[in-house]
């Protein structure tokens, strides 16, 4: 089967280093599906979630990842992400309450409300949970 | 002639001191090498950022063709009158001459700057001490670096300067619990500022700590970018011979390797320059906006490791030579205790002997 060198990289460490064989990328402009010898290509991402699956068994893995760009090349995928955190990493309980605050702002009114800043943090706590969720 | 007790004494509380410092050398030690692996942990990120910027660079027009104005405010070029300087020295002591020589280096790069208006942020126990015995505090948020988002929208617009030179910013206690979120924020603040044009040029004073032996205080420009993937250097202090020899020294009797920060992520130097025609999801000038910011982070971001590391290896080295005239000091006193004590024994034979022969 043909796989892809994947490294997903933040600022404190490599999160993943790996051969895959399929992954999917949160673009800015929409998800990507992304197989070896794909075109090179490279993108922004979004807030959203990282899936990819490894190896043999096809072991389907997700992260969150919050910002970030990757590099597609044929035979590698590189992943650089502000922070990129596999379901065990995440806390749930934070990724709750910072919904429930960034919900608050969003719904209040108030004009002094940061709306991009709040749509952001929403984002990135609905991703949490959703990758904590499906593990 | 000197009390045996005493002397017997004082060399008892030598050794307990040189107990301390050669368990505080150890702790360094182990500290340091956590902090040389976390300054090479982020090479990988900070590489790649930079080669994707320098590739952009070469396909975009970051230059205006007719006005010669660069498109990012990052990039633009005033007349220095408002400058901000960030000093990062070390929370603790016991680590030498470390943040004395920043703030020392700091307060020249003051001088030379001098009749400008000056805001500092001051990262660091130390420094932060040190700078606020001299000038005013004139703090436009009171957030720290480790506050949460939210705080960020509460802070006020404008603000008075309380002093030609003022500190704008502490962040003390962030150096041991360093995360890339920290330094994220404080990039932020600064971007903000500079592009609110309150700031014209921002300067970063640290240690620099490539190894153990390797080490330079430098004064890095970080605003405007002059170069992407060039530091602009504008004050570089060595290391004397003699403090590398004691350095050394130090980090062999501690085990530390002298060059594992050295090799760096081969595959890492190749992201993004591959010569192939990418597919930009996004326009290229958006990609490039994108990143800009996000290099700053990482530059401050790897300003700060360095500098934990750089402090721990200041606190090895002052502990390895701490310890080592401890032993040279106990030496000298079990010397004087020794003579002290043939002196008492020949006394006593002579007063016997004197005695014997009187009778």
């Amino acid at each position: 089967m043909d796989t892809f060198q994947l490294e997903i990289v933040t600022p404190e460490k490599k999160v993943v280093d790996t051969a895959a064989t399929e992954i999917q990328i949160p673009g800015k402009n929409g998800y990507l599906g992304i197989l070896p010898g794909h075109a090179p290509l490279i993108t922004e991402l979004a807030v959203g979630e990282v899936a990819f699956r490894v190896g043999n068994n096809n072991e389907e893995q997700r992260l969150a990842v919050a910002w970030g760009f990757a590099e597609v090349l044929p035979d590698k995928v590189t992943i650089l992400a502000e922070t990129a955190e596999r379901p065990s990493e995440i806390d749930v309980d934070r990724a709750r309450k910072s919904k429930e605050r960034a919900e608050q702002r969003l719904t209040s009114g108030d004009s002094n409300v940061d709306v991009e800043r709040s749509l952001n943090a929403l984002q990135k706590a609905e991703t949490r949970l959703e990758v904590a969720g499906k593990s | 002639m000197p009390n045996i007790l005493d002397i017997r004494r004082r060399i008892r509380s030598v050794v307990n001191t040189r107990q301390i410092t050669k368990a505080m050398k150890v702790v360094s030690a182990a500290k340091l090498r956590r902090a040389q692996d976390r300054t090479l942990a982020a090479r990988p990120y900070a590489q790649m950022l930079t080669n994707v910027l320098k590739s952009l660079v070469a396909r975009t027009e970051i230059y205006d063709t007719e006005t010669g104005a660069p498109k990012h405010p990052l990039l633009a070029q005033r007349e220095e009158k408002n400058i901000l300087l960030i000093v990062v020295t070390g929370d603790k002591g016991l680590a030498g001459a470390f943040s004395a020589n920043i703030t020392k280096a700091a307060a020249r790069f003051l001088e030379s700057k001098a009749g400008r208006n000056i805001d500092i942020e001051a990262i660091g126990r130390k420094g932060r001490d040190f700078l606020r015995r001299r000038y005013p505090a004139a703090p436009i948020q009171t957030r720290s670096l480790a506050a949460t988002e939210e705080s960020l929208e509460t802070q006020p617009e404008s603000r008075e300067r309380a002093g030609e030179i003022q500190i704008t910013g502490e962040h003390v206690g962030v150096l041991g619990k360093l995360g890339f979120s920290q330094a994220r924020d404080l990039a932020q603040n600064v971007i903000r500022r500079y592009e609110r044009e309150e700031i014209d040029s921002v300067y970063l004073v640290f240690n620099e700590f490539k190894s153990v032996i390797a080490q330079r205080l430098v004064v890095e420009q970080i605003l405007p970018i002059e170069q992407v993937g060039e530091p602009a250097v504008r004050l570089a202090e060595e290391m004397s011979e003699e403090e590398k020899k004691r350095a050394k020294q130090a980090a062999v009797s501690a085990g530390v390797g002298l060059r594992s920060s050295e090799k760096s992520g081969d595959e890492a130097t190749q992201f993004g320059t591959s010569q192939v025609d990418y597919i930009y999801e996004q326009p290229p000038e958006e990609l490039f906006r994108a990143l800009l910011p996000k290099y700053v982070g990482i530059q401050i971001f790897r300003a700060l490791l360095e500098s934990v590391a750089a402090e721990h290896a200041a606190r090895m080295t002052a502990m390895d030579s701490a310890t080592s005239n401890a032993t040279d000091m106990i030496d000298s006193l079990t010397l004087v205790m020794n003579r002290a004590r043939q002196a008492k024994i020949t006394k006593e034979i002579i007063e016997i002997v004197s005695g014997a022969a009187a009778m």
